[in-house]
């Protein structure tokens, strides 16, 4: 169980404090609601393409690392699908810093044309780094696009094309600050070597005078029940031939959704894992092969990809596939398989929940999922998930019409 | 209201005193030393054996690392899937590494199962058989793996920068070759493993929430194994630096790739020697962190990359100093360029008092946010022990990080700082 107390400031910014005071230092965690899922089809790229502008200078302090870093403070942030997230660990002395740096730039930002600039290509060469230079980086392009129909999960956090970034205007970026940057949106988790009054009394300071701004009306189109097998076939300069299938899951919050996360372990969770066992190294089919998903809040896709040893037919591996799956969805899984897997779970949290910028972080999700003791449920409902649940939600996930394949075929 | 023009008093991060919390220090019956540290509030650990079985010590290329990574697949008693089954029903993870020096197994579980997972740790460095068809499979996919890494610009610009200053002979400077890795027979790794593993030298370290009688387990199943202890010198091992003549390299990987990976390094000595502390906070000016001055000028005023950075390679005999950076194709021969200009103006100029200063307090104040784990604390310890180095050189680094003056670090900059003492490599 982790300690944290609540409270919300009269313009609509929830505060979080977790005290640890076995560390000398301080987090700030400030998680926007917006992320991909909430842009434009026509703009895509542009929550995350503000992310990077969020550094640029804010009204009143024209540079935000510097006197950060002059505190002896780290920053860094990410931008998923479902939100934007901010964080900085610094000497819990000068947590203040903190304050001064993420309350003026939630107030208003510079809007420096430079900064857009100079970011537009930033985030292009990021763009190529990971997904035009790479081998097999199109991939999650295509099988988002097949999946995904309507709902925007069908574009990456990175954006649809290059011209989307390219073609951000400094309009883009007021509209997109004034819409979604406020503290209606936002929630702050402060942690580590703090006194919640004394958290209390800064954000009164810093962020009290800010204007609440509207609370993002989110209107996210549901993606409808797939109903046939979808298929495409790629033939592109790679060495090896490789298959990607994904299957739609539930949500982050329902039970489905943990059943899903124990099945990704139960077919791909390291050396024991059935997909691994049968296929690499019984079979000798792959030469790696994975199952996992993305934790998405909105509904997710459970994916499974390997890459196929060289001279096996992709008919063949993909029958491989198919059989293990059927095998799942015909006999179920053993009490000390569940366990098995539900141990690993329970130490991958132990373990995450050492650091506190990721227990910080992880509060915060939670109350953007409705409420920060969902964090201290999470195991629980782990450990609720019964055999008969992995069966049925098997033969529930794994149907041939909740199916998007991606064979992707070497040329060379 | 706040004025929020004006930023809030801070205290200055190298005013902060940081303490390098104590390790224990045990040697088991055999000499084989373990250092402990016993912190954390999680019902977690981590425990690392380290062998000093790099890829220093192997005859034939990728040799190390298949004995490494195949200690796991298979003793007399269990298959591999055995092991990886129990591992896995614990919830544990044991994951192997292989380094040029020393080669290591960690074991990351909950403490409350650690007493059923160690004794399958002991079986690897005992009875581990390395099974033909284990070996096969690992060679295939090793290959598998190896052919789509070459596709990638940033991985062969790798392998190519330390070739050419280290030679390709060299532990620090081959690389792994299709095959190399179809020529490794059983008979080398079981030889390898009897004299590097079985007759090797070890050290362990252990830290996190540590049960009562944890050396007390570690001295039952590793305090009789006839390895050394490893401070113990190995005679004879002697590689010869090759560096290359040629200095500057372009290499067209992929006719249509849209960027170039772009290295730069030049040789720079161990970690002994009186620059390398300072040289670290030059470092961290040039390219260390997100306020130095590569990332200020390539990526937020140019935009012609993500990131690029500046590091000394962490080796034991022999350092060097690297500027990596994934660039823009078109825009590759500019930002060399830019990295050039960035040298010559710390040649040139000092650094200003508040630039320094900033330096000085980022680097402090990671040093503390490093220290309040467990496992970071450990892994620092580990790196003083194998390199050589005690508590007297951590603490030193820090006097050096708040005493350096600009005037040293220009000295320095004209030192090391020179473009022709650097390799340069773009591979697009």
């Amino acid at each position: 169980m982790i300690q944290f107390e609540k409270f919300t400031l009269s313009n609509g910014l929830r505060v979080i404090v977790h005290e640890d005071n076995t560390t000398p230092m301080a987090v700030v965690n400030i998680m926007y609601d917006v992320g991909a899922r909430d842009e434009n089809p026509e703009k895509t790229g542009f929550a995350h393409l503000f992310e990077h502008l969020m550094f640029g200078g804010s009204i009143n302090i024209e540079d935000y690392e510097t006197p950060l870093q002059m505190a002896g403070g780290e920053n860094n942030a990410y931008t998923s699908n479902d939100l934007t997230n901010y964080y900085v660990q610094l000497p819990a002395e000068n947590i203040e810093t903190a304050f001064w740096l993420e309350s003026d730039r939630m107030l208003s930002l510079a809007f420096s044309e430079k900064s857009l600039e100079v970011q537009r290509k930033v985030v292009c060469e990021e763009f190529k780094e990971h997904y035009i230079n790479k081998p097999y980086g199109d991939v999650w392009f295509k099988l988002r696009e097949m999946a995904y129909k309507v709902h925007p999960y069908r574009w990456l956090t990175i954006g649809k094309e290059l011209s989307h970034i390219e073609n951000a205007t400094l309009a883009d970026v007021k509209a997109f600050f004034a819409a979604h940057y406020n503290p209606s949106n936002a929630i702050m988790v402060v942690g580590g070597r703090v006194k919640t009054a004394q958290v209390r009394e800064l954000a009164e300071k810093w962020f009290g005078d800010i204007p609440s701004g509207k609370k993002w009306d989110r209107h996210t189109p549901e993606e409808p029940a797939q109903t046939a097998p979808r298929r495409e076939v790629v033939h592109a300069d790679v060495p090896l031939d490789a298959i990607y299938k994904v299957y739609h899951m539930d949500q982050r919050l329902s039970h489905g959704y943990y059943v899903a996360d124990l099945i990704t372990e139960i077919l791909g969770g390291g050396g024991s894992s059935r997909l691994f066992q049968t296929l690499v190294k019984e079979k000798k089919l792959f030469s790696n092969i994975d199952c996992y998903h993305f934790g998405t809040v909105d509904k997710g896709l459970l994916t499974i990809e390997g890459k196929l040893v060289k001279g096996v037919k992709m008919e063949e591996a993909e029958a491989a596939i198919e059989e293990e799956l059927e095998k799942l969805k015909r006999d179920g899984i053993s009490e000390k398989e569940l366990t098995k897997v539900k141990n690993k779970t329970e130490s991958a949290i132990a373990f995450e929940d050492m650091s506190v910028m990721t227990r910080c972080n992880n509060l915060a999700f939670y109350e953007l999922l409705g409420d920060a003791s969902l964090f201290n449920s999470d195991r629980e409902k782990y450990f609720s998930v019964t055999v008969d649940d992995v069966l049925n939600y098997s033969r529930r996930y794994f149907d041939v019409n909740n199916s998007s394949t991606l064979c992707y075929y070497s040329k060379l | 209201m706040p004025n929020r023009t004006i930023a809030p008093p801070i205290k200055d991060a190298v005013d902060f005193e940081l303490v390098l919390p104590r390790c224990d220090h045990h040697v088991l019956s055999n000499g084989v030393e373990v250092y402990s540290l016993n912190m954390g509030s999680e019902d977690t650990l981590q425990i690392n054996w380290v062998f000093y079985a790099g890829a220093w010590y192997e005859k034939k290329k990728s040799l190390a690392a298949a004995t490494n990574f195949l200690l796991k697949n298979g003793t007399s008693g269990r298959t591999a899937f055995e092991i990886n089954e129990h591992f896995d029903y614990y919830g544990a993870y044991v994951n192997r590494s292989c380094y040029t020096e020393t080669s290591e197994v960690t074991l990351h579980c909950l403490n409350k199962h650690v007493h059923a997972l160690i004794p399958v740790i002991a079986e690897m460095f005992t009875d581990a058989t390395f099974p033909e068809e284990e070996l096969a499979i690992y060679k295939q996919n090793s290959l598998q793996r190896l052919k789509v890494n070459l596709q990638k610009s940033e991985f062969v610009a790798g392998r190519l920068i330390d070739s050419y200053l280290f030679g390709d002979k060299h532990p620090y400077g081959k690389y792994n070759n299709a095959e190399d890795y179809e020529a490794l027979t059983r008979e080398d790794l079981v030889g390898f493993y009897e004299e590097y593993y079985k007759k090797g030298r070890m050290v362990i370290f252990a830290a996190g929430k540590l049960p009562p009688d944890m050396i007390g387990e570690l001295e039952k199943y590793f305090g009789s194994l006839p390895v050394r202890k490893h401070r113990e010198t190995v005679e004879g091992i002697q590689h010869m630096i090759e560096p290359a003549t040629q200095k500057k390299y372009r290499i067209m990987n992929d006719p249509n790739g849209v960027q170039a990976a772009i290295r730069l390094l030049r040789p720079f000595p161990n970690r002994h020697h009186p620059d390398f502390q300072k040289a670290q906070v030059l470092n961290n000016v040039l390219g260390g962190f997100f306020g130095s001055r590569l990332m200020g000028n390539i990526r937020e005023d140019k935009g012609y990359t993500y990131g690029i950075y500046s590091y000394l390679l962490n080796f034991v005999h022999e350092s060097g100093w690297m500027i990596t950076t994934e660039a823009g194709r078109d825009v590759a021969e500019d930002t060399i360029k830019e990295i050039y200009n960035e040298l010559e103006l710390l040649r040139e100029e000092e650094v200003d008092e508040e630039e320094l200063m900033m330096t000085r307090n980022f680097i402090i104040g990671t040093v503390l946010g490093d220290l309040d784990g467990p496992f970071q604390v450990i892994g620092r310890w580990k790196n003083m022990i194998l390199s050589g180095v005690d508590e007297a050189y951590f603490y030193q680094s820090l006097q050096v990080v708040r005493s350096i003056t600009a005037k040293e670090l220009q000295e320095l900059a004209n030192k090391y700082l020179q473009p022709d003492d650097f390799y340069e490599l773009v591979v697009i």
